[in-house]
C-alpha cells in the first residue's frame, strides 16, 4: 500500500542508493546538506506552485517572476540599498506579480494556463528592460545571503524550513486552507456552499507570485549573478517537484509536505548525483527527466492499481476450501 | 412555517410559475409532482434565494420571507438536499460538514481539530451514521454521503428541508433508511418538502401534496385525495391509459446473445442465459445485484473471467470497438456522465457512432451531405423535439430528449442487440411513454433487447421475460405470464426460487 502511494519517495531511495553505491562521497553529510540548499529555490517556488495546482490552476509565469525579482533586488544591490529594502521589495514584487495573475484569472475570467503565459512574456521582457540584458554581477552583501549560517543551519534551508513550515500549517489547519482543497475538488459546490471561491482562487496566485520572488532571491544569492536567462524553465522544475510529490493536476490533491519538499529534492538529488558522477552534463535533462517520467509513470499505475482495488464488490467469493471445489459444500446462505 | 402565496416567475416573458401557492406547518412533508419542465425546481431556486418571485409573497415562521441569495436562505433555515450532491470527495467528513464554519482556537484563523470531530461525530450520532468523522467522502456509498448532507443541513439549524429527488441514486435499503430518517426530522418539528417522480413514494411519505403543471398549480391537497394513477392524469393533463405498448411475445424465434457460465470473481458468477430475436429480456434486481456489471462485461467495458458470449452464432470477445462492430448497442445508466459529450452539439452527439461510416476517400474527408441527411432521418425516427437545433449543445435538451439523442446515436449504426442500462431514469411520465413504444420497436424489427431497470411496472410493462439478478447471479427467471411482484422481490432479495423453476 504505501509503495503504491509513495512512488516518489521510494524513487527517492532507490535514487540515493544508487548513486551512494556509485560514488561514496555522495553520501557524505556534507552534500547532502549541499543538495537541501540547492534545491532550496525550487521547493519554495513549488510550495507555491501546490497552493496553485490544488485550485486546479497553474502559474507558468514564476520563472519569469523569479528573474523579475532578482533584478529588482540586483539594481537595488548595486545601488548601495540596504539588504532589508532589497527584500522588502522583492515580497512587493511578488505581490504585484500575483496579483496581476489573480486579477487576470478571476475577473476578466482568463483560463490560467494563457494568462500566466502571457505574464511570463510580460514579466521576463520587464526584467530584460530593468537588466538591460546584461548580466549583473552583485557585491558581496548579497552573496552572504547565500552562505550565511543561523545556529549552523545555511540561511536558505532556514527560509525554506519557514515557509514550508507556514504553508503545511496553513493547508491542513485553517479554514482557508481546507477551503483551497474544497474549491480544487469541485468549484461549482464550493460556490453554493457559500465559500468566497474568487477570493480563495485569486489568493493562490498571491501565494504563489510571493513564492516565486523570495525563490528568485534565494537563486540570486546562490549563483550571485543575474544572466538574462536567470529563471528560464523554473516553471517546469516546480510543476515536477510538485507532481512528483503527488500533487494533481486536475486540483484537490497534494500537500507541501512531505509531497512537494520531497518531489524538488529528489529532481535535485538526481543533478547533484550526476555531477558527482562527473556525467556529461549534455545528459542531465535527459536523465533528469528520464526519472520524473518514471516517477510521474510509477505514480499513476500505483493510483490505478488502487482504485482497482478499491473498487466495490458485489460478491463475497467463497474461498477455496481444501478437499473439494466450493459447490460441494452446505449452502452458506441462510434460507 | 413556510408559506407561499401566488409565486409567478417569468423568464423572458415566458412564465414558468403562474401562482403557485401553498402552506406548510412544522413536522409535516409536501409532496411537490410534475413532469420535467413543470416549474418545481424554478420554485425550489426561488425558495433558495437563487432568484426572487416575479408575483408573490413568501413567509416563513410567520415572518415574510425575502432571501436575496443562497447564503440568506441557509441562515434562514432553508436547507436543500440535492440529486446530485455537493460534497468533497477530497475532504473528510467533518470538514464537508462545517466547511463554511470551522470552529477555530480562540479567534485565530486554527481549526480546533478536537471540537470539529467532537461536534462532527455528535451530528453523524443524530443521522445514524457509523463512519468515523475524519473518513474521506469519497470512501462513503451514495446513501451515506446523503446522510452526510441531512446532517450538514442540521448543523445549520435547518427549518425546512427539501429533498429533491433524493432516491435516485440509492440502493431500496438505503432509501428506507432515509425515509425512517425523515421521519424523525419531521418529529422534531422540522417542516420538509419532498420532490420526485416516484409518486408511490410521494404518496407514501407526503402529508400533503402539490401537483404542478406548466407552471400551474393544478391540484392540491391532503394525500389521502391522491391516488398515483390521479397524480399521473394532473400531472400530465390526460390520463395515460396505456404507458406501455402492447407486446406480442415472439414464438420461437432463433438465439441472438447467447451468455454461457460468465464469472468474474468479485462481481459475476455463472451467468447463463439466452436472448433471442425480437425479445426485450429485463434484467430485475437491486441495486448493487450485479446487473449494470453484467452489462458492462457484455459490451466489453470490464473483463470476465470464464465464461462463453456467442453473437449469432459466432463467439465473441467483447472489447467496445469489437462488440460495436459485431452489432452490440450499450445506453449507459447515467447518460450524462457516459451516454452524451454534453456541451457538444446534438449533431455530433449523433453522429459519435458512425461517424467512420462517413469519411470518403484517401483522406477519410466526412461526406457531410450524407452525414446530415443520416440526422435528419433519425431525429425523426425516434421523435427528437423539433425546436432543438442540430448545433445546440445536448445540455440544453430536457432527460427525456436526452435520453432519445443517445437511442438514436445506436440506431445509427443498425445493432442487432440492445443492452439498455435504466433507460428511463429522471425522465418525465410522457416521454417515458414515448421511450417505451420506441424500444417495443426495436424489438418488433427483430433486435433482441436487455433491459435493466429498478422499477418492476416498467419491466412488467415493456418485458417478454425477466431474469432476476441477486449478488451476481441469476435467482429467478420469469415468463410473461408468470410475471409477480413478490416472486421478483423475493428472488432480488437472495431467496432460492423453489426447484425446477430455472431451465
Amino acid at each position: 500500500m504505501l509503495a503504491l502511494r509513495g512512488a516518489p519517495l521510494v524513487l527517492c531511495a532507490v535514487v540515493f542508493v544508487v548513486f551512494g553505491l556509485l560514488a561514496p562521497r555522495f553520501l557524505e553529510g556534507a552534500n547532502l546538506v549541499n543538495i537541501l540548499v540547492q534545491s532550496s529555490s525550487t521547493a519554495i517556488v513549488a510550495i507555491g506552485m501546490t497552493f496553485v495546482l490544488l485550485t486546479a490552476g497553474v502559474d507558468l509565469s514564476v520563472g519569469a517572476l523569479m528573474f523579475v525579482a532578482a533584478a529588482v533586488a540586483g539594481k537595488l544591490a548595486l545601488g548601495g540599498a540596504p539588504l532589508a529594502v532589497a527584500v522588502v521589495a522583492v515580497v512587493g514584487v511578488g505581490l504585484g506579480g500575483g496579483l496581476l495573475n489573480a486579477l487576470l484569472v478571476t475577473r476578466l475570467g482568463i483560463v490560467a494556463f494563457i494568462a500566466t503565459l502571457g505574464t511570463l512574456y510580460v514579466e521576463r521582457g520587464f526584467a530584460l528592460w530593468l537588466t538591460e540584458t546584461r548580466a549583473m554581477n552583485l557585491p558581496e552583501s548579497v552573496l552572504g545571503l547565500g552562505t550565511a549560517r543561523l545556529a549552523g543551519v545555511p540561511l536558505p534551508v532556514v527560509i525554506l524550513a519557514g515557509i514550508l513550515a507556514a504553508a503545511h500549517g496553513v493547508l491542513t489547519r485553517t479554514p482557508y486552507g481546507r477551503q483551497i482543497y474544497a474549491v480544487g475538488q469541485n468549484l461549482e459546490a464550493a460556490r453554493k456552499a457559500g465559500i468566497a471561491t474568487g477570493r480563495i482562487v485569486a489568493s493562490v496566485y498571491v501565494v504563489s507570485g510571493v513564492c516565486a520572488a523570495v525563490g528568485g532571491l534565494v537563486s540570486l544569492a546562490q549563483l550571485g549573478a543575474v544572466s538574462p536567462t536567470f529563471g528560464t524553465a523554473k516553471e517546469f522544475g516546480a510543476i515536477a517537484a510538485a507532481v512528483l510529490g503527488g500533487t494533481s493536476l486536475f486540483g484537490g490533491r497534494g500537500q507541501v509536505f512531505p509531497g512537494t519538499l520531497l518531489g524538488a529534492v529528489l529532481i535535485q538529488t538526481v543533478e547533484n548525483g550526476l555531477v558527482i558522477l562527473n556525467a556529461d552534463p549534455y545528459l542531465y535533462p535527459l536523465i533528469t527527466s528520464g526519472i520524473i517520467f518514471v516517477a510521474v509513470l510509477l505514480d499513476s499505475a500505483g493510483t490505478a492499481l488502487l482504485a482497482s482495488r478499491s473498487r466495490r464488490r458485489i460478491r463475497v467469493e467463497d474461498a477455496p476450501v481444501p478437499g473439494g471445489p466450493a459447490r460441494h459444500r452446505a449452502d452458506p446462505d441462510p434460507a | 412555517m413556510i408559506a407561499c402565496r401566488g409565486i409567478v416567475k417569468r423568464f423572458g416573458g415566458v412564465p414558468v410559475l403562474r401562482g403557485v401557492s401553498f402552506a406548510l406547518s412544522g413536522g409535516r412533508t409536501l409532496g411537490l409532482v410534475g413532469e420535467n419542465g413543470a416549474g418545481k425546481t424554478t420554485l425550489m431556486n426561488i425558495l433558495g434565494g437563487h432568484y426572487p418571485p416575479d408575483e408573490g409573497r413568501m413567509w416563513l415562521g410567520g415572518v415574510p420571507y425575502v432571501p436575496r441569495h443562497p447564503q440568506d436562505a441557509a441562515r434562514c433555515g432553508v436547507a436543500f438536499i440535492h440529486q446530485e450532491l455537493n460534497l468533497f470527495g477530497n475532504l473528510s467528513i467533518a470538514e464537508n460538514l462545517f466547511l463554511t464554519a470551522f470552529p477555530t482556537v480562540g479567534r485565530l484563523p486554527c481549526i480546533h481539530r478536537g471540537n470539529l470531530r467532537r461536534r462532527a461525530a455528535a451530528l453523524l450520532e443524530e443521522v445514524g451514521l457509523s463512519a468515523g468523522p475524519d473518513t474521506p467522502v469519497e470512501r462513503l456509498s451514495a446513501g451515506e454521503q446523503q446522510l452526510v448532507e441531512i446532517a450538514k443541513a442540521l448543523s445549520l439549524d435547518a427549518r425546512l428541508m427539501i429533498f429533491d429527488e433524493p432516491t435516485t441514486s440509492l440502493t431500496r435499503q438505503e432509501t428506507e433508511r432515509l425515509f425512517a430518517r425523515m421521519g424523525q426530522l419531521r418529529v422534531r418539528g422540522l417542516s420538509l418538502i419532498y420532490i420526485s417522480h416516484n409518486l408511490e413514494d410521494v404518496l407514501r411519505l407526503c402529508d400533503d401534496i402539490v401537483v404542478l403543471r406548466d407552471g400551474e398549480q393544478v391540484g392540491g391537497g391532503p394525500r389521502a385525495a391522491f391516488t398515483v394513477d390521479r397524480l399521473v392524469s394532473m400531472m400530465v393533463g390526460r390520463s395515460i391509459t396505456r404507458l406501455f405498448p402492447a407486446r406480442a411475445a415472439p414464438v420461437s424465434a432463433p438465439p441472438l446473445l447467447e451468455v454461457r457460465h460468465l464469472t468474474q470473481p468479485g462481481m459475476v458468477a455463472d451467468i447463463t442465459f439466452t436472448l433471442h430475436r425480437g425479445e426485450v429480456l429485463g434484467l430485475a434486481g437491486l441495486m448493487g445485484s450485479g446487473r449494470s456489471e453484467l452489462a458492462r462485461i457484455l459490451f466489453g467495458l470490464d473483463p470476465f473471467a470464464r465464461g462463453e458470449i456467442r453473437l449469432a452464432g459466432r463467439p465473441l470477445r467483447p472489447a467496445p470497438r469489437r462488440s460495436i462492430r459485431r452489432g452490440l448497442a450499450l445506453v449507459t445508466e447515467n447518460r450524462r456522465e457516459e451516454g452524451l459529450c454534453l456541451e457538444a452539439a446534438i449533431a455530433d452527439n449523433l453522429a459519435l457512432v458512425t461517424l467512420a461510416a462517413h469519411a470518403r476517400g484517401p483522406f477519410g474527408w466526412l461526406e457531410r451531405a450524407g452525414l446530415r441527411r443520416a440526422i435528419e432521418g433519425v431525429r425523426g425516427a425516434v421523435r427528437l423535439t423539433p425546436t432543438a437545433p442540430d448545433a445546440a449543445p445536448a445540455s440544453t435538451l430536457s432527460g427525456g430528449n436526452q435520453q432519445k439523442v443517445v437511442l438514436a446515436k445506436w440506431l445509427l449504426a443498425r445493432p442487432a442487440v440492445w443492452i439498455l442500462d435504466e433507460p428511463t431514469r429522471g425522465i418525465d411520465v410522457g416521454a417515458k411513454s414515448e421511450l417505451y413504444q420506441l424500444i417495443s420497436d426495436l424489438a418488433s424489427e427483430g433486435t433482441g433487447v436487455l433491459v435493466i431497470s429498478s422499477e418492476i411496472e416498467e419491466l412488467f410493462g415493456l418485458c417478454d421475460r425477466i431474469l432476476v439478478l441477486s449478488r451476481g447471479e441469476i435467482r429467478d427467471e420469469l415468463a410473461r405470464d408468470a410475471f409477480d411482484r413478490e416472486r421478483v422481490l423475493r428472488a432480488a432479495l437472495g431467496e432460492r426460487p423453489r426447484p425446477g423453476v430455472l431451465s
